[in-house]
């Protein structure tokens, strides 16, 4: 962290978007988490994302939990609403927050403890139904709020930074989410925001729930030797496996490529994205196969990134449950709450 | 790219942007500092040991440093450098037993000086104390120069002007007034070591027009303010016209409405772009409601019954292309401006009458000296020329510089030395960290915008001629302007093996100047920077290749505010901020470093 804050300069290299706003106005308060922690980064590149994709803050609800990841949507998107819910539970005040007011962009902010330890059967039911929002996990392998202990996606041998070992088997977010049937399963670096920020735009416009597990070295007490979630190991086991461009709606696609290499998709408000294999037998239709991938992969010590899979034409939260199209706060009061006879009539079919 | 070298060199020099802007090369980061922490005296000091006049020149210095200013990149207007060296002047305690004194033992060379202008007093003040006997030759009844003659005491009074010039003459200069040297030939003669002219450029240019000699209400404006200044002239009509729009143009304008001119017009024969005079000196004029009058060329003075009564111009229009400049002239009216008198500035020349073109001295077409730009000698070894006698007019700053320059020639020619071997400049950098987020300096960017300088009231200031319109900063002004300052002198130095590609300096940086990238060459990183080149001249800053990746960290040093936040953020320490300290040699270091030579070789001889 900094004593300082982060001077308000409007520099001559500075350029505005669409909505005529600069990056510095995605912002929000000064971080205080370790000086280097990268979660800092995530936080930069959500805020160009946001900033990128000229969406105004106030259309976007920040929501999280408990940990150093939980804290950072106090340093973006100043101007949006915010929850910061108990540990572990922001997926159901999230699942509250999308059925309130489904036109807001939600995105959830988590860690690898708040999220597969107390969290993770919220985690796994916000999977289920297809709660339409970004879900942020800022994997560090332990809980750096607390301290440094090991969190539940330390890998089988990786080292505490005094000597201690970890051998439970680590509970990766991405499997989880192919095999609960995740619509948007992506996994990134903090240290790679070529990466991150396309991603993230792809996230942020796909209809349904979007995993973005990017880890996220703990430069405090996770960044030594013998950690497998440091910057040096991350950087010597990243695997890229598909690399993904974000086409914006209306811009015309520039990049040539062959058929059955990349896979263009259309998301739901006509922006593309199109996802090219840097490894021949990746398969990014077929969840087994990508699945098999990643495992096979990850025996080897690798960690597999990029949008490994997506399927947009899943119904999302609002689509199972045939909820009203509007936001409830745009209802007029007699629809909104239509009166003692109707709730005695609706009562009636339950008795 | 390969990495920036940068120890030793220039490189953090350039990033002290008004410092490598002033020609004497004034170490203006710390003079804020120490006047921010009250030490007014100290500032004066650490000003005067590169630009010798720091009272006069925090009142009337061309500030060349301003216009460079880094602070210019973030929003309007630059530090109030030159008005900051006026506070530590007025502010300074009694310093006169630190300043320099002459040497007691003398080293029996004797250099005469033509001229009592800051040039000259500037090779004095640098080689009294290393033993020089020094003789200057004034032709007029009084020392200071244009400084006095020309640039009127409501902007420097002088008080002022005295003062500063007696810390030289009073160590111990031979001052000859009114004295005139009419003869290089014979002064030659007269077996000094060596000679330097500082005789200015004093011819003030005329302007031959119809009518030019039928009247004595007809000025040349340099001419006319040195009458003013010696009092010979204490009035003038009520109607005046003013030819030209550079500086002199602005010193006569203003003087003419202390003299009785109710109505004042400059006559300017291209539009405001163009004009020679600085921003601020029109802008005082302008304060003092003197008209502007743009695009009217001067023709030809009217008489009437042998009386000058005004004066035609023709009225120009012009066409200017894409980049700005004049792409075609057309004279579409002619216009009669009636006035009581006209003051021609129009600019000045080099005039050396008394300078035989028999004995050595090459002059150019133009009769400018032939003189080395780095040594200051002319064709005749031994003469050396500064000040605006070398390269025509300049200005006070420009003049004290090239006086340093020529005293150490001076020196080195009386010790039989290579003038061009000469000690280099050197910058020291030493470490600013205090502990955790407390750096040696203030380095939270603080937007507060430029003070205003109080002047005194637009009714009061025309009662005499000599009032000072300037009041100077207020207590609450200066601490607020110091704050402005950005350090530019607190450097951010990296060390690429400590740089765990954490990506924390690029994101905190306010001005997005840092990039990690693939190393490439040079236009490929400029195109690949955080944030657009905007200032292709300064020179990036290049790591060597970072451990985890092999990428490299280039920072555009043109947009750092140096507020230190990388190197607080950053959780290796690969940032620093290093003060650096940029060494000017002068003639007394190369005198010191003649001593350590002489014991070095009485060891080893
Ligand atoms: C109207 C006006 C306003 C100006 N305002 C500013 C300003 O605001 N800021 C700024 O930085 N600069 C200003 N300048 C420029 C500045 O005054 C000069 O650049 C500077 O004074 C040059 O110094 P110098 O020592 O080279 O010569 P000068 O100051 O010209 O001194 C030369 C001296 O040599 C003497 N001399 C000449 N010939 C002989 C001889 N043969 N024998 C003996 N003595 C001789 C002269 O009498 C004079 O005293 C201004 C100039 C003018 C004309
Ligand atoms: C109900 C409850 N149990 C335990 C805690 C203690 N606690 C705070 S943060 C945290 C773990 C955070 O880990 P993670 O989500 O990985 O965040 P990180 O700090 O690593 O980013 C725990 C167990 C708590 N705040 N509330
Ligand atoms: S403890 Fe770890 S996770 Fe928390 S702020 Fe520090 S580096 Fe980041
Ligand atoms: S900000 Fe300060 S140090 Fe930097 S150029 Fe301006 S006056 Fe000089
Ligand atoms: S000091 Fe560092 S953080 Fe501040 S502007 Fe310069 S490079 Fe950026
Ligand atoms: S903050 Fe330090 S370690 Fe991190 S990228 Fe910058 S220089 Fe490197
Ligand atoms: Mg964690």
């Amino acid at each position: 962290m900094t004593y300082i804050a982060k001077p308000r300069i409007v520099h001559g290299g500075l350029t505005r978007n669409a909505l005529g706003l600069t990056i510095r106005d995605y912002e929000g308060g000064m971080s205080t988490l370790c000086a280097g922690c990268g979660h800092d980064s995530v936080t930069a590149a959500i805020v160009q994302a946001f900033f990128e994709l000229d969406i105004p803050p106030h259309r976007v609800a920040k929501m999280s939990g408990i940990g150093c990841s939980s804290k950072t949507p106090a340093y973006f998107l100043g101007a949006s609403h915010g929850f910061n819910a108990v540990h572990g539970r922001m997926p159901s005040v999230a699942t509250g927050a999308s059925v309130a007011n489904r036109e807001l962009y939600l995105l959830g902010v988590s860690g690898d403890g708040d999220s597969l330890s107390i969290g993770l059967g919220q985690f796994a039911h916000a999977i289920r139904r297809n709660l339409n929002m970004v879900y942020v996990l800022e994997n560090n392998g332990v809980y750096g709020l607390t301290k440094g202990q090991f969190s539940a996606s330390a890998d089988v041998g990786s080292k505490a930074r005094k000597g201690e070992v970890n051998e439970q088997q680590p509970i990766d977010p991405v499997q989880m989410a192919m095999a609960q049937g995740g619509t948007f399963v992506a996994r990134s670096f903090s240290g790679d925001k070529e990466q991150l920020v396309p991603l993230l735009k792809a996230a942020i416009k796909h209809q349904g729930f979007a995993l973005v597990d990017v880890i996220s070295p703990c430069v405090t007490f996770n960044d030594h030797e013998d950690s497998t979630k440091s910057y040096s190991y991350t950087r010597q086991f990243f695997h890229r496996a598909v690399h993904l461009d974000y086409v914006p709606p209306l811009e015309e696609i520039k990049v040539a490529y062959d058929e059955g290499e990349v896979m263009p998709i259309e998301l739901h408000d006509g922006s593309r994205i199109l996802l090219r294999k840097l490894s021949k037998d990746y398969s990014f239709t077929n969840r087994g196969a990508a699945l098999d991938y990643i495992r096979s992969h990850q025996r080897k010590g690798e960690i597999v990134t990029g949008l490994l899979y997506i399927d947009e034409s899943e119904p999302d939260l609002h689509g199972i449950n045939h909820t009203t199209t509007a936001p409830l706060c745009n209802l007029d009061f007699e629809t909104l709450c239509p009166g003692s006879q109707a709730l005695a009539t609706l009562q009636q079919r339950f008795r | 790219m390969e990495p920036t070298k940068t120890s030793g060199t220039e490189y953090f020099h350039r990033v002290v942007d008004c410092q490598w802007a002033c020609p004497a090369h004034t170490d203006v980061p710390e003079y804020i500092r120490l006047i921010a922490q009250g030490r007014f005296s100290d500032a004066y000091m650490l000003n005067r040991v590169s630009n010798v006049f720091p009272g006069i020149l925090g009142r009337v210095c061309d500030r060349p440093c301003e216009p460079a200013c880094r602070r210019v990149r973030v929003e309007d207007e630059p530090v109030a450098i030159c008005r900051l060296k006026r506070v530590a002047a007025d502010n300074r305690g009694d310093i006169r037993d630190r300043l320099p004194k002459a040497a007691e033992q003398k080293n029996g060379k004797r250099i005469a000086l033509i001229g009592a202008g800051c040039a000259s007093l500037t090779v004095v003040n640098d080689l009294l104390p290393l033993g020089y006997e020094c003789v200057i030759y004034e032709a007029l009844d009084k020392h200071g120069g244009l400084m006095r003659t020309n640039i009127p005491s409501f902007r420097l009074p002088a008080t002022v002007l005295d003062e500063e010039m007696d810390y030289i003459i009073d160590m111990g200069a031979d001052l000859r007034l009114g004295t005139p040297v009419e003869s290089m030939k014979r002064l030659l003669a007269e077996g000094y070591d060596a000679i330097f002219v500082g005789s200015g450029a004093p011819k003030g240019k005329n302007l031959d027009l119809p009518g030019r000699l039928d009247s004595d209400r007809i000025h040349i404006g340099i001419q006319w303010l040195e009458s003013v200044a010696f009092e010979h002239v204490d009035s003038i009509g009520e109607n005046v016209l003013i030819i030209g729009v550079g500086n002199t143009a602005m010193d006569c304008c203003r003087t003419s409405l202390r003299l009785g001119a109710k109505n004042v017009k400059v006559m300017a024969r291209k539009p405001r772009k163009f004009f020679k005079a600085s921003d601020w000196e029109l802008e005082d004029a302008e304060e003092e409601l003197v008209e502007i009058v743009v695009n009217y060329s001067p023709k030809a003075f009217v008489m009437e019954a042998g009386k000058l009564v005004g004066m035609t111009f023709e009225k120009m229009e012009y066409d200017l292309d894409d980049d700005g400049n004049i792409a075609d002239t057309r004279v579409v009216a002619e216009e009669f401006f009636a006035c009581d008198d006209v003051v021609l500035a129009i600019g000045q020349e080099n005039a050396f009458p008394w300078i035989e073109r028999d004995i050595g001295i090459q002059f150019d077409q133009w009769e400018v000296p032939v003189v080395d730009p780095v040594t200051f000698e002319a064709t005749l070894p031994g003469v050396f020329f500064g000040g605006d006698a070398a390269f025509g007019p300049k200005n006070i700053i420009w003049a004290v510089e090239h006086g340093h320059q020529a005293a150490i020639s001076i020196h080195k020619y009386c010790q039989a030395q290579s003038l061009t071997d000469r000690l280099p400049r050197g910058v020291n950098l030493q470490s600013a960290k205090m502990g955790m987020h407390e750096w040696s300096y203030s380095n939270d960017y603080d937007p507060t915008a430029r003070r205003m300088m109080p002047s005194v009231d637009l009714k009061e200031r025309f009662k005499k001629l000599n009032i000072e319109v300037e009041l100077g900063f207020s207590v609450e002004q200066i601490v607020k302007e110091v704050e402005r300052c950005l350090n530019c002198d607190l450097q951010t130095v990296f060390f690429a093996d400590l740089c765990i590609e954490c990506d924390a300096c690029i994101d905190v940086c306010p001005v997005d100047c840092l990039t990690i990238t693939a190393n490439e060459d040079e236009q490929t990183l400029k195109n690949n920077l955080k944030s657009p080149l905007l200032n292709p001249d300064q020179p990036l800053y290049v790591s060597a290749s970072l451990k985890q990746t092999g990428r490299v960290m280039v920072k555009d040093e043109n947009l750092c505010v140096h507020c230190g936040l990388c190197a607080e953020r950053c959780p290796t320490a690969a940032w620093d901020m290093q003060k650096s300290t940029v060494n000017i040699p002068y003639a007394i270091d190369e005198m010191v470093q003649d001593e350590a030579r002489c014991l070095e070789n009485q060891k080893t001889g």
